[in-house]
């Protein structure tokens, strides 16, 4: 069966001082259906980038895509026109922000917000939407639907605004939800119902979820499989659990060594040296080289492939070549 | 005795008008806390936005004044101090930033922004700084070839080193980090965890560590205090805090941090709605309406913190 979102050497570069600068260096995975896909790296990786490429939106930041395909349900969104782009957008391909607070009108009341693209899409009239509004309200739980359709953003906290948002994503019922960063500008409390409340809905809907985070601890409680980027490139791709049972790219053993666990008391903190370079002077050879323990000549000089290594995994690295 | 903060009853309102009501309110930031930090120790201080974690900060630096309680630095009270004595307070205590990226000066060189609090504090002599600098870029794990680069020249790792560098610079004897490595990559947040555990280790430097994320808390401190809504729910050893968690609050806390283990999910006691605000702190025990366990006494007295062990308080009735 076909995935339902398949990248393909997504190649978007940003110019800079009269030339280019490659974010996302040939990118490739597959969203399976009804799955949660976790994007994983740190600031600089591309996961961003890779996301807004999938919305169509990357023009808009100043991105071009020099290269690859994009498949989402079968039809190709890289090549695709404006016009047949915005039917999609919003209805069958949705995103949620970090930063909820930024992301909605300060100035329209969440209700009006959330019936927007019901009524851009023509899903339900008038209406209708208010009550489907107020249903999708209830669904993410915010308590007192009713008197709070018509207030403004400003009267929510944190929390709640993020529940608005998802409400707004979910209301065409998409078949993928982006979810970039959803809980890192929330206190800890509510991460956990947040995730929890994505998780319902995905499975009520049915629809995979795309969900950027730099935070390994939500990779292992929610996802089902797991892309681990690193300056542009993807460097291990695998189900979640046997990522965790036994991590094949060194960076990926370092990124899971280095986080402090709640669970068991460390002496001394693992870290991977050195910091991620710049997008301006990448190193040669494999892009990890210069803070990887298990360097060898090879490395400094070719990037390795993205190889198989078996059905499932994949895996960026001279070690396993 | 070897404390060398002491904090007693602290509390902090903010005035506000209401224009509906026509009254006056108070924001009940800090609402009477007190704990105790000794010589070479970390205090971990844990909570969510608006649990007062800062403006305890910033009562401890004196750049806000209590509405009552005080503070003691090694047995003297911070209160009332005279121009002389503030800045010898300054050069006692610093701070560590949240944001590397607004904490330095863009204009000043690496060499500059060092040398400004050796100046001011006359640490060393004129004909010392270059020497000086050379050793504090050494000790924070930067080369002293970088002492003539501008901030935006470095990566926010080296950027919250360079910010370390600038408070140890004056040798004090407290530092406060305000979540220092919450704005980092994740790689880059434990070499900034071990170098202020290094330093801690070879300076004797004392520590309120500011954090919401429970486990970088648990690796930096010795002690931690958990607070919600102005209160400390939870204080005491912080081995015996995170293992045997007794407040409510507490156990979600630590339930609901995300374990990198797919094998081993999170039984999570999962709070419901929100945290409420400071303005309308509810009666009883702040936490008592989204507290599973809350009980009639919840609602209407709010509890003290208890000893439950050794070196372990909390503030629940149902302990």
């Amino acid at each position: 069966m076909m995935p339902l979102l398949k990248v393909e050497n997504l190649q978007v570069s940003f110019p800079w001082k009269n030339k280019s600068v490659k974010a996302v260096d040939g990118v490739s995975f597959d969203v399976p259906h009804k799955k949660i896909i976790a994007l994983v790296g740190e600031s600089g990786s591309g996961k961003s980038v890779t996301a807004l490429s999938v919305m169509g939106l990357i023009a808009y930041e100043g991105g071009k895509i020099e290269g690859g395909e994009i498949i989402f349900d079968g039809q190709e969104i890289l090549r695709m026109k404006e016009k047949r782009l915005s039917k999609i957008r919003g209805k069958d391909v949705a995103m949620i922000y970090q930063d909820p607070m930024a992301s909605l009108n300060p100035g329209i009341s969440v209700g009006d917000q959330i019936r927007e693209s019901l009524l851009i899409h023509k899903i339900a009239s008038r209406k209708e939407s208010k009550q489907i509004a107020l249903n999708l309200m209830r669904e993410v739980g915010i308590p007192d639907a009713d008197q709070r359709y018509g207030s403004l953003p400003a009267s929510f906290s944190g929390g709640m605004r993020q529940r608005i948002m998802i409400a707004m994503a979910i209301s065409c019922r998409p078949k993928l939800l982006i979810a970039d960063e959803p809980t890192t500008a929330l206190d800890v409390s509510l991460q956990a119902d947040i995730m929890n409340t994505l998780q319902e809905l995905k499975n009520k809907i049915g629809m995979s979820i795309l969900l950027i985070t730099h935070d390994l601890g939500l990779v292992a409680q929610h996802a089902d499989n797991v892309v681990v980027m690193y300056c542009g490139k993807v460097m291990e791709e695998s189900p979640v659990d046997k990522l965790f049972e036994e991590p094949l790219h060194p960076y990926t053993i370092g990124l899971m060594n280095c986080i402090p666990r709640i669970d068991v008391t460390q002496d001394q903190l693992f870290y991977i040296p050195g910091c991620v370079p710049s997008i301006y002077d990448y190193p040669m050879g494999c892009r990890f080289h210069n803070r990887c323990s298990k360097v060898k000549p090879i490395c400094r000089e070719k990037m390795p492939k993205l190889i198989n290594l078996n059905d499932d995994r994949k895996v960026r690295c001279w070690l396993y070549q | 005795m070897n404390e060398i903060v002491k904090v007693v009853n602290l509390k902090k309102y903010f005035e506000i008008y209401d224009v509906k009501s026509k009254e006056k309110k108070y924001v009940k930031a800090v609402d009477g806390i007190s704990f105790t930090i000794n010589v070479g120790e970390t205090l971990g201080l844990v909570g969510e936005s608006g649990s007062g974690k800062t403006t305890t900060g910033k009562m401890i630096l004196n750049l806000m004044k209590p509405t009552s309680g005080d503070i003691f630095l090694e047995g003297k009270s911070i209160k009332n101090l005279n121009k002389k004595e503030m800045r010898s307070l300054r050069k006692d205590i610093q701070v560590v930033f949240q944001n590397p990226y607004a904490a330095l000066d863009p204009k000043m060189t690496i060499r500059d922004i060092l040398i400004e609090p050796l100046s001011i504090h006359k640490i060393v002599s004129k004909y010392e700084y270059n020497n000086e600098v050379k050793r504090l870029l050494n000790m924070v794990g930067l080369s002293e070839k970088d002492m003539n680069k501008f901030p935006y020249e470095f990566s926010g790792g080296q950027r919250q080193r360079i910010g370390i560098a600038k408070a140890i610079a004056v040798k004090p004897k407290f530092i406060i980090c305000d979540e220092p490595v919450s704005a980092l990559d994740v790689s880059v947040q434990s070499q900034i965890l071990n170098l202020l555990c290094e330093l801690q280790r070879d300076l004797k430097i004392s520590y309120l560590f500011i954090a919401h994320g429970l486990s970088v808390i648990r690796h930096v401190s010795d002690k931690v205090a958990i607070m919600y809504l102005g209160n400390i729910v939870e204080y005491g050893d912080a081995k015996s805090v995170f293992d045997y968690g007794a407040h409510p609050y507490t156990k979600a806390l630590i339930s609901s941090a995300p374990i990198p283990d797919p094998k081993r999910k999170n039984n999570g006691i999962i709070l419901k709605g929100e945290v409420p605000s400071p303005i309308n702190i509810p009666e009883g025990c702040p936490f008592h309406p989204r507290c599973k366990d809350a009980i009639e006494i919840c609602k209407n007295k709010k509890p003290f913190l208890r000893k439950i062990k050794e070196d372990h308080m909390a503030a629940c009735h149902l302990i």
